[in-house]
């Protein structure tokens, strides 16, 4: 059994012009010690799907449908003392702005001592021995200082490790980690993303990794998601989705990014933008924006246009598209399927 | 720190110094110790040698200087009106005042904190709403008429006959709506003395009583603005990142409620309360002059009345470098309190 | 339905206004409305006066000694000719509420003009030139604010009585109590419109405007200041609410209006007095007026800042 189990998660927000979907129909699984990763524009839903997991969406937003399980329970449906049991501790999150997440009032050690005590019956002492640990693990230096300190006494870089080490102190079983590397210097994402993934391998700890950075999510996770409109569009392992996306949309989203582009052309871009959650066209919602979406005669495809694609296997990807599925479903064989599939819509573009 | 504390004080001594020119201006262009000094038939002449004589021809800033001299002796010369010194003057009638200011702002900490951080924890509670409709139009009464109404209902009674008074459940509720009154709404009643000019209400319940009809009063002004403030800068702080990390954490959401978030509440509150002590200057001058309360706020208003020109400057030197001071007390607290402001002298 | 051709002007002030966000929340608004219909009806019943009152309180041949201390209507022993009652000197109560909200609003009116030009002037040159000019005015504004703009006004009108005198200061009473009032509460503006001034100032179109050579004056009155407008209009709610009160308090304390030519404040300061031998009308009656007149204007001012503030999600 997966670790965790996410079924036809569905979030809305009650919003004063009308409801808004955040989150349609979201599955997915996540393994003992596996490190998933989750991209997509802004707006697709990742961070969404990201606080949905510990309930932490606040009102207007809530879980309309859908179920997740963590270690055999229920999460949707449990009383909030008792997710708080499991909120850092067996599940931690960590944010995107290290500025802003820590309290700037307190100091490191108030806040990692208070996160010991919530969860465990432990003296001060010992809570502090044990933080002293996990800022050593994250490499920080001088940590007995550092627990006396404030937040904006230290570095952006050094204040992200130590909320990675925050995230780190009740040896939870799963990371949640959104954006951990967008608010920081360029030089420290490198830094901070391949300290998390040597702590993720060394404690064996679960990883959802949420971001719109392909190559942070390359580098560091194991299978990947790929979100759009609020849906999950494609996912499977994340070398696949990289080096052979099958999705028109994916497909777009590797290609534009600079590695992929000519010298001296044009970057190659998506037309059209993301739809806001409000305004989703029907069908597949990313149709009015797909170069697939034309049948012969160029016009729109009817399924396109009228019905939401639902997953369908291609080698070792699920892939929400009609026209995927058209081509799965057209294969002679299965074996050597995916080689020719790749191939045929590739030369299509 | 140091830095900061450098700096306060600095602007503390500039604006005591901007009082003090005022102050002397005024007493310089409208007072005339000559006139108060001698009577009426003394000859023009003899009075234009008793102006040289005290050096009251001299240049502005040599004048000044001798005022900002006896100043810092707190000798500001003798009142018109009582013939004392106005220091003596002043002094007996500041215990008053500053009794009056200190159950208010008992008050005024005692309730708003609590209220203000329920109604900032569930803002659309029947409660909430009751405390917010009674602070705008707390807000929008001016202190005085609180003053006058509180009076009117607690010290003299009032009559409602909306029921049928022929009625048992009539009369009844007749006589729940209305009021005896019978507090205590003029002066200061019994006191108690302590020591030189210090006088107490807190020593006996009597006592006690005299001061709850003023006290509420003035804090009836100040206590919306504060429940508001407070319910508005929670507000603002539930909404933030760090709230979210600590409910990320499994903190418990009483320790995240008074701790993450009041400690952060309260810092532009200080800053705010600091502000305000101005207001409650004036604020209590219109107090003591409803109930009669004699403070210096009455005694400043009677000066005016009377023209007593050198109590008028007393009061204006006095009452501002008390205020100075508190000023820069609450200013160095928030220096203290605000972990941003430790090393740098100012915010990070 | 539509004219084939259509004009290519551009749509007139009261056609931009009529489909504005701010008509349409205002209209949405009950509580918004109420107190816009009960401000307008106070105002117009002030200027009203003369014509509205049923006799002249200033008019010493219309008062009857002997109809002193005449309760209101709903009260036994009341006069039905005197509506709410009679004061200690005969005269109709309703008469010199209209009479006396009148001089509170125009003073209050007139105190917030010249705290507008004031601050608006000074905040200009303070944004605008920055530096030293900056620095002093906005010393002198933070300092005259630590005191408070009521201690202020007391202070200023102490002197003002003191060194003229009480007859001189009766006589002139409401332009000196526009010019205290006015003096007291000008850093409200100039603090606002400073911090608009130095939002806009870093903005291109005072680039392209210096560039063209158009003098400082003129790009601070006519470019930079039309930007600013939106905060002046929220906090000239409160500082017209606040004048108001602050009038009210200085002739409570006899620094401002006197009996003969009473505002509201001096009303309920005259009223006080009888307020223990039961005449509780004389003081409390004008007091609700104020109240309401304060209510309804702090009111219209919060709604108002909600509007005209970015639509933050409400939750």
């Amino acid at each position: 059994m997966a670790l965790l189990e996410v079924s036809n998660l569905d979030v809305r927000f009650a919003l004063r012009q009308g409801e808004v979907k955040a989150l349609r129909d979201v599955s997915f699984t996540l393994d003992r010690g596996e490190r998933l990763g989750i991209v997509g524009e802004s707006g697709a839903g990742k961070s969404v799907a990201a606080f949905t997991i510990l309930n932490l969406i606040a009102k207007p937003g809530y879980i309309a449908d859908g179920s997740i399980r963590f270690d055999g329970r229920e999460l949707t449906t449990m009383k909030p003392r008792q997710l708080q049991q499991i909120r850092g501790n067996k599940i931690s999150m960590i944010f995107q702005d290290p500025m802003m997440t820590l309290n700037p009032v307190l100091t490191i050690g108030e806040q990692m001592i208070e996160c010991l005590k919530a969860h465990r019956r432990i003296r001060s002492r010992d809570a502090r021995e044990i933080a002293l640990n996990k800022l050593r693990q994250v490499y920080i230096p001088s940590p007995e200082r550092r627990l006396d300190q404030y937040p904006h006494e230290l570095s952006g870089g050094m204040r992200q490790r130590i909320i990675i080490a925050i995230a780190l102190l009740l040896d939870p079983d799963v990371i949640v980690a959104d954006e951990p590397t967008t608010a920081l210097d360029v030089t420290i994402q490198a830094e901070i993303m391949e300290l998390l993934l040597e702590l993720c391998e060394k404690h064996n700890v679960a990883l959802i990794l949420i971001t719109h950075d392909l190559g942070v999510v390359s580098q560091v996770t194991q299978r990947t998601l790929v979100m759009y409109a609020g849906r999950v569009i494609e996912q499977g392992p994340t070398r696949e989705i990289i080096n052979d996306a099958q999705h028109p949309y994916t497909q777009g989203l590797i290609n534009a990014l600079p590695q992929m582009a000519t010298p001296g052309q044009r970057l190659n871009q998506i037309p059209g933008s993301m739809p806001s959650l409000a305004n989703t066209p029907p069908g597949c919602a990313f149709h009015p924006r797909c170069s697939f979406s034309d049948d012969a005669n160029g016009e729109r495809r009817r399924d396109c246009r009228e019905v939401i694609p639902t997953f369908v296997r291609s080698g070792n990807c699920d892939v929400a598209c009609h026209m995927v599925r058209e081509l799965v479903e057209s294969r002679p064989s299965e074996s050597d399927a995916s080689d020719d599939n790749s191939h045929k819509h590739r030369e299509a573009l | 720190m140091i830095a900061f504390l450098i700096k306060r004080l600095f602007h503390a001594f500039l604006v005591m110094f901007i009082i003090s020119v005022i102050s002397f201006a005024i007493q310089d262009n409208l007072g005339d110790p000559i006139q108060q000094m001698v009577g009426q038939s003394v000859p023009e002449s003899e009075r234009a040698e008793l102006r040289e004589e005290l050096g009251l021809n001299d240049p502005f800033m040599v004048q000044y200087l001798r005022f900002a001299k006896n100043a810092a002796q707190f000798d500001f010369g003798y009142s018109y009106f009582y013939g004392e010194p106005t220091i003596e003057v002043v002094l007996r009638h500041l215990p008053a005042t500053l009794e009056l200011v200190f159950a208010t702002t008992l008050l005024i900490m005692l309730f708003s904190v609590p209220i203000g951080v329920y109604s900032a924890i569930k803002p659309r509670s029947p409660l909430s709403r009751l405390f917010m409709g009674v602070s705008i139009v707390g807000i929008s009464i001016p202190v005085f008429l609180t003053a006058i109404v509180l009076i009117q209902i607690f010290a003299i009674g009032v009559q409602f006959t909306p029921f049928p008074v022929d009625t048992g459940w009539g009369s009844w509720l007749n006589g729940a709506l209305s009021t005896d009154g019978g507090m205590p709404a003029y002066g200061r009643g019994d006191v108690v003395h302590v020591f030189g000019t210090w006088s107490t209400n807190f020593a006996s319940l009597e006592g006690l009583s005299y001061l709850v009809l003023p006290a509420i009063s003035l804090a009836s002004i100040m206590l919306p603005l504060f429940i508001r403030l407070i319910r508005a800068e929670m507000l603002e702080v539930l909404q933030s990142e760090y709230v979210k990390f600590a409910k990320a954490k499994g903190i418990s959401m009483r320790r995240i409620y008074f701790l993450h978030a009041l400690k952060n509440t309260m810092l532009p509150v200080i800053t705010v309360g600091g502000v305000q002590i101005g207001t409650l200057v004036a604020y209590t001058i219109l107090t003591e002059t409803v109930f009669q309360w004699p403070g210096v706020g009455l005694m400043f208003l009677d000066a005016i009345e009377r023209s007593d020109i050198p109590l008028i400057v007393t009061y204006l030197m006095i009452v501002g470098l008390i205020f100075v001071i508190t000023n820069t007390l609450v200013d160095l607290i928030y220096g203290l309190v605000n972990p941003t402001v430790k090393l740098t002298g100012k915010p990070a | 339905m539509t004219t084939a051709s259509t004009s290519s002007k551009a749509p007139s002030r009261l056609a931009r206004f009529r489909s504005s966000y701010l008509l349409y929340s205002f209209k949405r608004d009950w509580i918004a409305q109420v107190c816009f219909a009960v401000f307008v009806a106070l105002v117009l019943a002030a200027i009203l006066a003369p014509w509205l009152s049923p006799m002249n309180p200033y008019d010493l041949a219309q008062i009857r000694i002997l109809d002193s201390e005449l309760p209101p209507f709903w009260i036994d022993g009341s006069d039905p000719q005197y509506l709410l009652g009679t004061d200690a000197q005969g005269r109709d109560l309703l008469s010199t509420i209209l009479y006396g909200a009148r001089v509170s609003l125009i003073i209050g009116f007139g105190a917030v003009i010249l705290q507008a030009l004031l601050g608006v002037t000074f905040g200009l040159l303070a944004g605008y030139l920055g530096g030293r000019v900056d620095a002093f005015l906005m010393r002198m504004a933070d300092i005259q604010l630590s005191f408070s703009t009521l201690m202020v006004a007391i202070i200023v009108g102490a002197v003002i009585k003191a060194s003229f005198g009480g007859a001189i200061y009766s006589e002139y009473a409401v332009f000196i109590l526009v010019l205290i009032i006015g003096l007291a509460e000008w850093p409200q503006y100039a603090r606002t419109v400073r911090a608009s001034v130095l939002a806009e100032r870093s903005k291109e179109y005072v680039d392209a405007a210096r560039v063209m050579g158009f003098r400082a004056k003129r790009i601070m009155f006519r470019h930079i200041l039309p930007n600013t407008l939106s905060p002046i209009f929220v906090i000239s709610t409160v500082q017209i609410a606040n004048a108001i009160i602050s009038e009210a308090a200085l002739s409570f304390l006899g620094l401002g209006m006197p009996e003969t030519q009473p505002s509201l404040g001096s009303l309920i300061k005259s009223g006080f007095d009888y307020l223990q031998s039961g005449s509780w009308w004389i003081t409390l009656i004008p007091g609700g007026v104020l109240v309401v007149l304060v209510l309804v204007i702090n009111l219209l001012g919060d709604w108002l800042r909600d509007v005209m503030n970015p639509r933050l999600y409400k939750g």
